[in-house]
């Protein structure tokens, strides 16, 4: 590399000599870091430039704090809910942990929507920096991805119904809208294939996508440059630069150490809740969306039957078409905003809409004293449920186990026989199997009573060969065997 | 790379004369920076590693003592009685109740002790055999005294005791499992 070179025979920059300068002659770590560092700014460094960088700070947050959630989560409706209740009840600084990714995801949409305000109100999608807004339009939609699948995976009745609705939602998609919902559920209803497709889509195959969008994000931004003031040209900037080290590095750090501030009050003081397991059977439960979903829930609220083509598939569409394509469809090179009354109006516009339509969605449920009266009691049951000990989950083996013990008499002393001939010693306890004999359960469904008490007088060779004893016993003990033996399930 | 690479090369240089008062303070701002965010960083990373450490600092695995029932009830004791216990080991987030059986018998002395059915050769439950009066495994024969004492077959050791308290009146049992086919008691699990 030419510019190592000069550096070193020409003497003034990088001191690149002992461990330092043997690591950067073998890493290129020093350039790496000058490039990183040495960005210039036209126009020099600004507050306004600060989102970015904070974006990419609570993403890494969100990945860091998401693997170590996983150290705990199942993806199954057996045990999503039981393990996110340990994580936040019983595991030291789960309930920490477990805010700090919940509230990371409303501080990334947020900080997305500033960022994204910036660019517009800038004009910084102009000129050559098409496909810089094109990538980050992308990664817009993968982030509102991550949130809508990461809802669920509690498995509280928050999570639950809230994914009902948002999957019922996407249904209303004329043609494909049912088949969508379908692949959305694993199925016509919501249940563990649920759970692990969201999983899926949350942890391997969304992350993957915006590790890949981010990477050419930041890449079509050094390659395009910083677009600098509103004042400056979106082809070729002209105005003097600044580094992005030192100020701007410095603007952009002090964002970050405010999120983390701000973030861990919060997550200190006022820890995400956890609700009563999901329950599908509950027919009073009221849900609602996270905040930044409320304005599309309300919107859908108004189309109804033929005219949700219009709502839900046209109105949208064009929006959509019309964001992305935004630097193709506006060529001029005016980027000041007060020269820019159209855009700044369709700005204003769309803004008050959303934000109409999420007051307005507030507004109904407060004023319905019914739906007001529910969502209190919704919200004081999570907050009982998330005060309440962590209680473990029982296993199924000891499910079994224990529904025989209560069952009929006969049974009972069926057991007593059962673990007193040593049967569990190799059927294991309940008749759940071990490595040395096949577990016993459902075995009722396979053979009559008279098959099972020939095969415990004459084992088969098989069983022989396999260590099973003939049994022989009194005609009493052996129909209580019997009958316990058929009651495992 | 944009245009301006050339100008931010020539510039760095520029900003770079070493020992200039700007050099001397842009790298001590620099470390210091450094310095800060490892500062952060390491802080942050502190309920992480109390996160994934957690279950390593707890027992998770640890029995609680049972309750065999009142000592009256075991005073008159002529043979070994068998009593089923119920034992919670909790996994992680999970839980599993299992019942084990045990026997109160009396050691030479006349002193209740209680047996872990558990025979110490292969692990089978061992029956008490009231003809014979023995303790004889249905899995290969071995066999032992009222007390537990080894009599004969293939068990290297007599049926392990297990460590009993009483409280209240009450005789209570704490469960434990022992290593198989060993000649000496070893505590597993």
């Amino acid at each position: 590399m030419p510019s190592t070179q000069k550096s070193e025979t020409n003497g003034p920059p990088p001191p690149a000599t002992g461990l330092w300068g043997w690591l950067n002659r073998r890493t290129g770590l020093d350039t790496l870091l000058r490039t990183a560092l040495y960005e210039p700014i036209p126009g020099g460094a600004r507050l306004a430039y600060v989102f970015g960088s904070g974006l990419l700070f609570i993403f890494i947050s969100q990945v860091i704090t998401g693997v170590f959630l996983a150290l705990y989560y199942v993806p199954s409706a057996d045990h999503a809910h039981t393990t996110v209740a340990y994580i936040t009840k019983a595991v030291t600084a789960g309930s920490f942990l477990r805010s700090l990714h919940a509230y990371g995801a409303s501080a990334m949409v947020i900080v997305l929507l500033l960022h994204l305000s910036q660019t517009y109100i800038y004009g910084a999608y102009k000129g050559r920096r098409e496909l810089l807004w094109l990538s980050g339009c992308i990664l817009f939609g993968l982030v509102l991805a991550m949130a809508f699948t990461g809802y669920l995976l509690p498995w509280d009745q928050r999570a639950y119904f809230a994914t009902a609705v948002g999957t019922n939602a996407a249904s209303e998609i004329p043609w494909i809208g049912e088949s969508l919902k379908r692949m959305m559920r694993g199925g016509t209803e919501m249940g563990t294939l649920t759970i692990s497709r969201f999983f899926v889509a949350h942890v391997f195959l969304i992350p993957a996508c915006i590790f890949a969008l981010v990477a050419s994000h930041i890449f079509l931004f050094r390659k395009a440059g910083a677009a600098g003031p509103v004042t400056e040209s979106p082809y070729k900037p002209e105005q003097k630069p600044e580094f992005f080290y030192p100020r701007q590095v410095l603007m952009d750090l002090s964002l970050t150490a405010l999120l983390i501030i701000g973030l861990g009050f919060l997550c200190f003081f006022v820890p995400v809740q956890l609700g009563p397991p999901a329950n599908p059977a509950d027919a009073q439960y009221i849900p609602r969306p996270e905040w930044y979903y409320l304005p599309i829930f309300q919107w859908l609220k108004y189309w109804h039957g033929a005219a949700s083509l219009i709502g839900v598939l046209i109105i949208p569409t064009v929006l959509a078409v019309a964001v992305i394509a935004l630097p193709f469809l506006d060529r001029s090179v005016e980027r000041r905003p007060w020269k820019r009354p159209v855009a700044m109006g369709a700005y204003a516009f769309v803004l008050f809409a959303l934000l109409g339509l999420g007051l307005r969605s507030q507004y109904v449920d407060m004023h319905d004293p019914g739906v007001a009266q529910q969502l209190a009691k919704q919200k004081t049951e999570e907050e009982e449920y998330t005060r309440k000990p962590f209680e473990p989950a029982l296993s199924s083996a000891s499910l079994a186990a224990a529904n025989v013990a209560l069952a009929d008499p006969l049974a009972a002393k069926g057991k007593t026989i059962f673990e007193g001939q040593s049967c569990n010693a190799c059927h294991g306890d309940g008749g759940v199997g071990t490595a040395a004999a096949p577990a016993l359960l459902n075995i009722a469904a396979k053979l009559s009573s008279e098959q099972l008490a020939e095969l415990f007088k004459h084992p088969t060779a098989k069983m022989t060969a396999g260590g099973m004893p003939p049994i022989e016993l009194p005609p009493d003990d052996l129909k209580a065997l019997i009958a316990y033996v058929e009651s495992l399930k | 790379m944009c245009a301006c690479a050339g100008d931010s090369e020539n510039t760095i240089r520029n900003l770079s004369a070493s020992g200039s008062p700007l050099e001397t303070r842009r790298s001590f701002l620099g470390a210091l920076l450094g310095v800060g965010s490892v500062c952060v960083g390491a802080l942050l990373s502190v309920p992480l590693i109390r996160f994934a450490l957690f279950p390593l600092l707890r027992r998770t695995t640890e029995l609680k003592s049972s309750p065999l029932g009142a000592l009256s009830e075991f005073s008159a004791l002529t043979e070994p009685v068998m009593r089923t216990i119920q034992i919670e080991q909790v996994d992680g987030w999970r839980k599993a109740i299992s019942e084990k059986a045990v026997y109160v018998t009396k050691d030479r002395q006349g002193q209740l002790r209680v047996l872990t059915s558990v025979c110490p050769h292969l692990g089978c439950t061992v029956p008490w055999n009231k003809e014979k009066s023995q303790f004889i495994c249905p899995c290969h024969g071995a066999s032992f005294a009222p007390d537990g004492t080894r009599v004969s077959g293939p068990s290297l050791r007599g049926m392990d005791t297990l460590e009993t308290s009483v409280q209240d009146g009450q005789l209570q049992v704490r469960f434990q499992y022992f290593r198989q086919l060993v000649s000496d008691k070893q505590v597993i699990g």
